[in-house]
């Protein structure tokens, strides 16, 4: 909730701060604006200021709620010193004394010495304990206070069972069995274990990058997926492109596939995933197939929609200029489909990229997957949260270089 | 050498209503070799249907076309076509749109070349060889398309209002275009067109053709094609009998809308 205002507020300053500079900068008039329409989806274009502090604001929320090393403002951490307070006891007698109890609350991981017992004064005697920074601990400061000693108030305060009590360093609450548990200050910032720090995690990268995990290299594991990806791919095309022209192409093909390509298109490719294990197994096979499954309703579309979409009149001039069936097949047929491959290819490597990730979740023995379900297994957050980043980058670039390539190998899309 | 024949000619459509259309009936024409005939008519009334079938497109339900003695059954390159737009190759540069004709016939790199370098000073575009289609404007496409269809050398050229998409400036100085192409090289060019202007100024001769069903009209002489051949365009159209013949068309053709809206309203 703090993070999502945080984040609404940086927003909003930006913008304000950066509509502001440039309201200076630019000329502005009638003509310097591309459309005075506004719902103009056209005249839209990304700000690409915006772009570098929103990515920009992730990290520092991140670094600000994970006390990281990298960002200047932190939220409040866990509490970590010493931590105290003390306790009323009523013996059998009815008779009441105090005693303080001394709590150290260290850093995760630190092992540091108990603190020294504190004096007591009548029956009571003093308590002392050690926790870890965000953990809470079981204090029983009435067992050494003679035979019948119940605990009534903290810090002066009357105490009943499950109420809680605020105390220096954290909080107490008396158990049923008469023993306190006392919990130290979270404050608000992430528990490593719950999200790292980005520093940790760019040393878990560095780690890895050097030593890899699970005797795989880093780029071994990411490698076994992008094989795994184009493999896939590569099948799927090859088997669907030609499927796909078919169908455009000839109704008996159109009619004999339709029901197929149409009822196995909405079918997730994670849905197969059992079925493929059942029928080929846990390891590359099954993958590679599930992959080519993934592709192929994608290929078969666009390759068919690449041939049904060209325009007579092309065929007519064609014909027209002399070409035979064979020639209009390969100068203006499979031309005149290519930008619609393309954009089936787009979205097939990402879906690939997407379902062989969820594949190694399953089962795999390398890959970017099971890099991240191993690490999780481990509560190796740190490894949890690279692999995501890294998937992510990986993801997008994939889908720049397609759009790249596009743009090189298809310059007439969509100005035909 | 020869002629276009067109012998008799019906079409009947089928619809999937059970209902037919019959979109020509008994059209008979005689073209000789390099002549240009205009087609005008109010839409509906079979022009496309007509120069389908003369493009062997399609095959028409009675009768025959026949060039040079030989029937038509389907597309060839003895007849070229022009579209009205979009039936360049926006993959090919403009060198390659023109002479995919004889590349497709086998034709030498070397003479394809002169053939087209030829065709590109011929329609003003001898810049533009190397250039992606999809970067030229209309006016520049359509002279793609003429050079396309006369790298081909076909006896025949159907042009399906060719110039039906350009601006009314640029339509003028493409018309120009077509009478200087049509007279230099001599060839036959049927001419569909919804302009009565247009038809006038390039048809030598030119066919009025009626809706419901398509039929031939009327039938013109004209000697504006030949006066547009060594005159301004607009001189032509402020030279004798011009305007008087447009009103003509004009009416006539008003006459048949009115007709077919008559038959709606009563329908």
């Amino acid at each position: 909730m703090v993070v999502l205002l945080v984040y609404a507020a940086i927003f909003v300053v930006s913008m304000l701060v950066w509509g502001r500079i440039k309201r200076h900068r630019d000329r502005h008039d009638f003509t310097s604006l591309k459309t005075v329409t506004f719902g103009d989806e056209s005249a839209i274009i990304p700000d690409r200021v915006a772009s570098v502090i929103s990515v920009v604001s992730v990290f520092l929320i991140w670094g600000a709620f994970t006390g990281s090393r990298i960002v200047p403002l932190h939220v409040p951490g866990p509490f970590i010193g010493e931590a105290g307070f003390s306790y009323t006891a009523r013996d059998a007698s009815g008779a009441e004394a105090q005693a303080p109890v001394r709590i150290l609350v260290h850093a995760i991981g630190a092992k540091p010495a108990p603190p020294v017992v504190p004096e007591g004064t009548g029956f009571a005697k003093g308590d002392a304990a050690i926790v870890a920074a965000w953990r809470s601990v079981l204090i029983r400061p009435a067992d050494n206070d003679g035979p019948g000693a119940q605990i009534v108030a903290i810090d002066g305060k009357p105490i009943a069972v499950d109420q809680k009590i605020a105390v220096s360093g954290g909080a107490v609450t008396l158990t049923a069995k008469g023993s306190l548990n006392f919990q130290a200050a979270r404050g608000m910032q992430m528990e490593p274990i719950w999200l790292p720090s980005p520093e940790a995690v760019v040393a878990r990268l560095i780690e890895i990058a050097n030593n890899g995990f699970q005797n795989t290299s880093l780029w071994g594991h990411l490698g076994a997926s992008l094989a795994r990806v184009l493999a896939g791919f590569v099948l799927g095309s090859a088997v669907g492109i030609p499927l796909g022209y078919a169908m455009g192409l000839s109704g008996w093909f159109r009619g004999w596939f339709d029901p197929i390509v149409e009822f196995m298109r909405p079918v997730p490719p994670l849905a197969l995933i059992p079925l493929v294990i059942i029928w080929f197994g846990i390891w590359e096979t099954g993958k590679v197939v599930l992959l080519f499954l993934a592709a192929l309703w994608i290929m078969v579309i666009a390759a068919r929609s690449g041939v049904s979409g060209v325009k007579l009149s092309k065929i007519h001039a064609a014909y027209s200029l002399g070409a035979s069936r064979a020639q209009i097949m390969r100068h203006v047929i499979i031309p005149n489909s290519l930008p619609d491959l393309f954009t089936g290819a787009r979205v097939a490597m990402g879906v690939c990229w997407g379902t062989v990730v969820a594949a190694e979740l399953v089962a795999a023995q390398k890959g970017a997957g099971m890099m991240i379900i191993a690490a999780s297994k481990f509560q190796l957050t740190d490894i949890v949260v690279m692999g995501i980043i890294l998937i992510g980058i990986i993801g997008y670039g994939i889908d720049i270089a397609m759009r790249m390539a596009e743009r090189r190998l298809v310059p007439w899309k969509g100005r035909g | 050498m020869s002629g276009l024949i067109i012998d008799n000619i019906s079409m009947r459509f089928d619809l999937a209503n059970g209902k037919a259309v019959q979109a020509l009936q008994n059209v008979s024409l005689d073209l000789k070799q390099g002549e240009l005939l205009a087609v005008l008519g109010p839409s509906g009334c079979g022009k496309t249907t007509l120069l389908n079938i003369l493009a062997g497109f399609l095959a028409p339900t009675e009768g025959q076309v026949r060039l040079g003695g030989k029937r038509v059954t389907g597309p060839g390159p003895e007849r070229g076509m022009v579209f009205q737009q979009g039936a360049l190759f926006e993959w090919m540069n403009v060198r390659h749109n023109i002479d995919f004709g004889p590349r497709m016939k086998g034709m030498a790199r070397a003479e394809r070349d002169r053939i087209t370098d030829h065709l590109l000073e011929t329609v003003g575009l001898h810049d533009f060889g190397e250039k992606a289609v999809y970067e030229l404007s209309g006016g520049m496409q359509q002279r793609v398309a003429l050079a396309r269809c006369l790298a081909n050398d076909p006896d025949v050229i159907l042009m399906d209002e060719p110039l039906g998409a350009l601006d009314a400036l640029t339509r003028e100085k493409m018309q120009g275009l077509v009478l200087k192409l049509w007279k230099e090289t001599a060839k036959t060019v049927v001419l569909i067109t919804h302009s009565v202007e247009e038809a006038l100024l390039l048809g030598e001769r030119l066919v009025v053709m009626a809706p419901r069903p398509g039929r031939i009209f009327r039938e013109y002489r004209l000697p504006f094609a030949e006066r547009g051949v060594n005159m301004d365009l607009r001189a032509v159209k402020r030279s004798e009998g011009f305007a008087q013949t447009r009103e003509e068309i004009l009416e006539m053709i008003w006459g048949m809308e009115e007709e077919i809206m008559g038959k709606r309203e009563s329908a």
